[in-house]
């Protein structure tokens, strides 16, 4: 089975990147965009029937830092 | 005052860390981060700069998973002495054993440079060398220094008196000016400037060397 891991900066934690992004879209003439935040998606190839309970867990210990982001597990 | 200094892949002020240290007085063992245990008797860890594993996935996220740093955060549990320099200061947040975190600098570019450091309490092991509000300068070299922490955080670091420098002309972004944290029982200090670059004459300046002096003084102490 396969799961995506959706990660992104928690609202209210600044995203230089996005704003950097942001920046170089309305240099290249694309006016109107209001904001970008930019975050990162993980694709794990797991064991048929791991629980949706042991993929938060690995958010919380590993793959986010729940500090300043936050996760969104999808099972595919 | 007998201090291991840790050695990840991609560390790379492993050793500067050491000679300042025993350049202090201190004995120095290297601790490999495959190990699982400190050498006995261990008064102060140090957690040295460096790109551990190539800062994959956060800085410092995949060495805070290392085997060694569960002896790291046992040490500082049992109330332990533990010293996290720049990349050092981003495992002991992924850790959880310091609050927080290290965002990308704000202006977005890798930055190393000296910088002026207000010290902003002389209340600790680490910083008993200086006088508080005293100014002193630094080198910094990171790409992800920008302090951050929610409101309830820097609140309880500034009341508790745990902020232990912040920088003059704040050069990433970081909350509050915030350049370097102690824990609440003031034996853990994160800090993204690196005293053991300014520790004798030939590094252009020896404003770090009074933390490792007072440091080896009152562990010897302890």
């Amino acid at each position: 089975m396969k799961a995506r891991v959706h990660i992104m900066l928690k609202t209210g934690v600044l995203d230089p990147q996005g704003e950097a992004v942001r920046h170089a879209l309305g240099s290249l003439g694309f006016d109107g965009v209001n904001s970008v935040r930019q975050g990162k998606v993980i694709e794990l190839d797991l064991k048929d029937g791991t629980d949706e309970a042991t993929i938060q867990d690995m958010c919380e210990r590993l793959l986010a830092n729940t500090v300043i982001e936050s996760y969104k597990v999808e099972i595919l | 005052m007998h201090a291991a200094v840790v050695v990840f892949p991609g560390s790379n002020c492993d050793r500067d860390l050491a000679v300042a240290l025993e350049r202090a007085g201190a004995r120095v063992s290297m601790v490999w981060h495959k190990d699982t245990a400190m050498p006995d008797g261990i008064d102060l860890i140090g957690v040295p700069g460096g790109f551990s594993f190539g800062d994959y996935l956060r800085c410092g996220a995949i060495a805070a998973n290392s085997p060694i740093c569960r002896a790291v955060k046992d040490h500082a549990d049992r109330g332990g002495y533990v010293l996290g320099v720049c990349n050092g200061f981003q495992i002991l947040t992924e850790t959880r054993v310091l609050p927080g975190t290290l965002l990308r600098n704000a202006g977005l570019k890798y930055i190393c440079r000296a910088v002026p450091l207000t010290v902003v309490t002389a209340d600790s092991a680490f910083t008993c060398g200086y006088q508080a509000g005293q100014s002193i300068t630094v080198p910094i070299a990171h790409h992800d220094g920008n302090y951050h922490a929610d409101a309830e955080t820097l609140r309880a670091l500034t009341a508790e008196d745990r902020i232990a420098f912040r920088y003059g002309d704040n050069p990433n972004g970081s909350a509050d000016d915030i350049a370097g944290i102690l824990s609440a029982n003031r034996r853990v200090l994160g800090m993204m400037p690196h005293p053991e670059r300014m520790a004798e004459a030939a590094h252009g300046g020896t404003d770090g060397a009074a933390m490792f002096d007072g440091l080896v003084q009152q562990l010897e102490h302890a």
